[in-house]
């Protein structure tokens, strides 16, 4: 990615400013100039400013969680505990929070992903294409429904399906570590995990299909010509292509679910411990934690949950940063090649 | 050659291949139905909803036998892949649909006159009335304040990209705005808590963080701002370059040539990336919950004091421990949604009207 | 070995939407010969090309009337597998398009995984003899593992013919399959084709007047009244009774450069 220069096909003509050949710019005032070169400092600072942001977000994370993690008397990484408003001795790590939300964020994934490449297939080669469209929009709305709302759905709706399911599972899977709870259930990473799947679907659907359509159509056919049917086509042609596509979707899909708050904070049990069993009441993640505790911190207790914060913001730069790079470079292949 | 016809032979014969009938297919959906509920619901072993997944399988099941019995294990393969796909469509559709229901079931009950004219101040646990008043208050002015902020950045940002930018720098702020748009937005509501509330406004404030409605709009503008620049993007480069060469031509300088054609031109395109990042702030809660603190009260002024959102109503009363809090909490939440829907649709009708879109 | 067949079509008519495209072309293909189809663009020629082998209906809307019997067997009876149709006709498109992200092995071998041929003998034997008889074997047999997209275009060209005869094609098309290629490669394709019909029939849709007049032995000429208009099957017949002594006017001013 680094060496690609920007599309400039359809950018700015370079001779502008310079070039006494436009009349324009050198005929005018002095005071025109003046405004011109306003213009241009206002956009590229604009520009600079989402660099800065990045920046100052971890800088004023890091001076806020310092003094903080200095009171703490547990190891932040490794312990499971988090009592950072003891102010006598202020112990708390991010063992537990980690634990859980990589947990309930790969389960998500497990559940959404397959579902989200079927719905992306279904709009980008199954459904007729008049209606893909509307189908389409049907998709977008999902993705417009407040977190808040899909939380509330969860807790006052969702959980009791996700009861019952949780004792089916006990009952006929109980051998299994992940349903080995015998309960109560409820709020677990079960259901978190199940409400974040559903919030991470649009995203995830829509940039598979992305992918999907711009599939060249000659590869498309070259498949079908040699008797292939379409869901063969589908897998020689389709998928194959989109193969950087799909992780990359799958990669944002998994920034969101590590990143998601008030959802989980109102699904998941909010318990601080570190188990496999994804039934029994329980489950945390570090957004949901910073949620869920905030309103009773003191200041290490804030320091703490900053200091989460810092963690969680390295991680889903970090994988933000993989997936945006898997299609710029993506972005740039198929561009150098048409 | 020898081995080419045995491949010949593997493959010739004649161009007919047996199928299903038309009707067999749905017959057979209807049939595991049939079998999934007498099996399931007739001995109590589960709900429907067991029901429907025992089905779905044998659904896939059947058609895999009698789909390769018949048409051959390719047919059957593409068929079960068919059903797979329609299926992911409709179990998307499952939870929508149930949140809409949901809304509309819950969501209506406190549909009153004190619910959106009063606010929660002095409503105990006990109280069945009480309203959303001041949620609603702070959501459009928390919502306003940072589209203020975020559209003139966001513009600049992007007419800087497409207009001026050259070189690695712009390669650079073009794949953090890409980036910046997953950054969580509790990291956000935490990065003006630092800045803001923690380091800011103390100075002003006598040494107290200041929690307020306006740092709630500057986390909103943080997570606004690349999902603008972005949407905007992509229709500054849609506006054909002819139209800016006959301005420069006309010796209209640069800046004007992007006020007065590009950003016109562009505008419809803009305006829905706009709504659109406009209706997700207006979701957003955990930036609120950090740094504007929510309060019972209403508070008209952004810059002072503690504000409520929507969006945070509906996450406290949630959580409150009152038998009339559920109601307040899902009105609450259908009143949010319908802020949102209206956004969301208007703004895809805006998309489908504009001259220069897809 | 005789595995080319007649193909005969009866009032083909096709359409994209409300669109005709053809109107009612009627003409038989011999077994083991190249036909060419010429006409000016937005004739039909590549749309008739295309219904042979049933890949028009690929395009939303786009549907076919009448019938076209492959040795007397009508490909659109309802009865007739889509799949096993366009197994029994090779097509090679206008752009080479080997499968972006598969090795040229598996670009050729492609049709004969997708009909379950699984035995690596079978497959390997097949991908020699296939990459030999479109005269690339030569060139590729040292990197067989190696991505398709690295080869040149002409180079790409050839492993699409390999592809498309490696599952054994009763008919092979070609629309315009030189177009994008440079003059050499162009010739080293023409070639090919001359071979080829000892095997197979062979149509191709050609912008190219001396191409047809180089590789075909019949030459089929379509032609639209105007814009919008249906494209007509003017005149078929054997290339050099088209190209020296045409019985129709319009062909005539066509092949001289009046027209078109």
């Amino acid at each position: 990615m680094s060496e690609s220069p920007m599309p400039t096909k359809v950018g700015p003509d370079p001779t502008v400013h310079s070039g006494p050949t436009l009349g324009g710019g050198a005929a005018l005032p002095r005071a025109g100039r003046g405004l011109e070169r306003l213009f241009r400092w206002f956009s590229t600072g604009a520009g600079v400013l989402v660099l800065v942001v990045i920046v100052a977000i971890a800088a004023f994370l890091i001076t806020q969680a310092i003094p903080a993690l200095r009171a703490n008397q547990a190891n932040f990484f490794t312990s499971t505990k988090w009592l950072p408003n003891d102010v006598a001795h202020p112990r708390f790590g991010i063992a537990a929070l980690a634990y859980g939300t990589v947990l309930s964020a790969a389960i998500a994934l497990v559940i959404a992903v397959p579902v989200a490449l079927g719905i992306a297939l279904f709009l980008s080669h199954y459904a007729p294409r008049r209606i893909a469209t509307g189908l389409g929009f049907v998709i977008d709305l999902l993705a417009a429904v407040p977190s808040v709302i899909f939380g509330l759905w969860g807790r006052d709706y969702l959980s009791g399906p996700v009861t019952d399911l949780s004792g089916w599972l006990h009952r006929y899977l109980g051998f299994i570590p992940l349903f080995g709870s015998g309960g109560p259930y409820g709020n677990s990473i079960l259901l978190g995990s199940i409400v974040l799947a559903i919030m991470v679907l649009p995203i995830t659907t829509a940039l598979c299909r992305d992918v999907f359509v711009q599939t060249p159509k000659a590869n498309e056919e070259a498949a079908l010509a040699l008797g292939a049917t379409r869901w063969e086509m589908i897998r020689t042609a389709v998928l194959p292509y989109g193969r950087p596509g799909i992780v990359a979707a799958v990669m944002l899909g998994l920034g969101r679910a590590l990143g998601e708050t008030i959802a989980l904070a109102m699904t998941l049990g909010a318990t601080f411990g570190v188990s496999i069993d994804l039934i029994q009441v329980g489950g945390n993640s570090i957004a949901a934690n910073i949620a869920n505790g905030f309103g009773e911190a003191n200041a290490t207790g804030r320091g703490a949950l900053i200091a989460s914060g810092l963690l969680l913001f390295a991680i889903t730069l970090i994988v933000n940063v993989a997936a945006r790079a898997i299609i710029f470079r993506r972005r740039e292949f198929v561009g150098g090649q048409s | 050659m020898t081995t080419l016809s045995q491949n010949g032979s593997l493959l010739a014969g004649s161009l007919r291949r047996r199928r299903l009938p038309k009707a067999l297919p749905p017959l057979l959906g209807v049939a595991a139905l049939g079998v999934s509920a007498a099996g399931i619901l007739g001995t109590g072993a589960g709900g429907w909803v067991l029901t429907v997944v025992v089905a779905a399988v044998l659904f896939v099941l059947a058609t895999l036998i009698v789909s390769g019995a018949v048409e051959g294990g390719r047919r059957a393969r593409d068929r079960v892949a068919t059903i797979a796909v329609y299926g992911a469509f409709i179990l998307a559709l499952i939870p929508l649909g149930s949140v809409v229901a949901t809304l509309l079931a819950k969501g209506t009950g406190r549909i009153d006159a004190e619910f959106f004219y009063h606010s929660m101040n002095n409503i105990t646990a006990l109280d069945s009335g009480g309203g959303a008043y001041h949620a609603i208050i702070g959501t459009l002015q928390q919502v306003g304040i940072a589209a203020v902020l975020a559209i003139p950045l966001g513009l600049a940002a992007a007419v800087y990209i497409v207009e001026y930018g050259r070189g690695r720098l712009t390669t650079v702020i073009r794949f953090f705005v890409d980036v910046m748009t997953g950054i969580p937005s509790i990291v956000a509501g935490l990065f003006v808590l630092a800045f803001w509330v923690l380091i800011v406004t103390p100075v002003f404030n006598h040494g107290r963080p200041g929690y307020s409605g306006f740092a709630a709009a500057l986390a909103l503008t943080v997570l606004m701002l690349p999902t603008i620049v972005r949407s905007a993007e992509e229709m500054l480069r849609l506006v054909p370059q002819a139209l800016r060469e006959g301005s420069y031509a006309l010796g209209v300088p640069k800046w004007k040539t992007i006020m007065r054609v590009v950003l016109p031109t562009a505008a419809p395109g803009i305006v829905t990336g706009v709504m659109l990042s406009i209706a997700r702030a207006a979701g957003e809660t955990a930036p609120v919950l950090l740094v504007a603190g929510g309060t019972p009260a209403i508070n008209f002024n952004p810059f002072s004091g503690n504000q409520e959102s929507l969006s945070y109503f509906v996450y406290e009363q949630a959580g409150a421990a009152s038998q009339f809090a559920p109601g307040r909490a899902w009105t609450a939440a259908l009143t949010l949604i319908a802020i949102v829907a209206i956004l969301t649709i208007a703004a895809k009708l805006l998309a489908r009207r504009s001259t220069i879109g897809r | 070995m005789n595995m080319a067949k007649r193909v005969e079509a009866v009032d083909v008519t096709a359409y994209y939407g409300s669109f005709k495209a053809i109107d009612s072309i009627t003409m038989t293909i011999e077994p083991k010969s190249v036909t060419a189809l010429i006409g000016p663009s937005g004739c039909g020629k590549s749309t008739f090309l295309r219904s042979i082998n049933r890949m028009h209906e690929v395009t939303p809307g786009a549907k076919v009337q009448g019938k076209l019997m492959i040795d007397a067997e009508d490909i659109y009876d309802p009865r007739v597998d889509v799949t096993a149709v366009r197994r029994a006709i090779g097509m090679v498109f206008q752009r080479p398009n080997p499968f972006p992200t598969m090795s040229i092995y598996d670009n050729v071998v492609a049709g004969l995984r997708l009909n379950g041929v699984r035995k690596k003998s079978t497959l390997d034997d097949a991908a020699e003899s296939s990459l030999r008889a479109a005269h690339l074997w030569g060139e590729v047999s040292d990197r067989l593992k190696r991505p398709g997209g690295g080869l040149s275009g002409g180079q790409q060209q050839r492993l699409c013919i390999a592809r498309a005869i490696a599952v054994e094609p009763q008919v092979l098309l070609m629309d315009e399959p030189c177009s994008a290629l440079d003059p050499i490669s162009t010739l080293a394709i023409e070639d090919l084709i001359g071979e080829l019909k000892d095997r197979y029939t062979v149509v191709i849709v050609t912008h190219n007047m001396q191409q047809a007049a180089r590789v075909s032995d019949r030459t089929a000429f379509f032609s639209i009244e105007s814009t919008g208009d249906p494209g007509r099957l003017v005149e078929f017949d054997d290339t050099t009774k088209i190209f020296q002594n045409p019985g129709e006017k319009k062909t005539e001013d066509y092949i001289t450069g009046r027209f078109g």
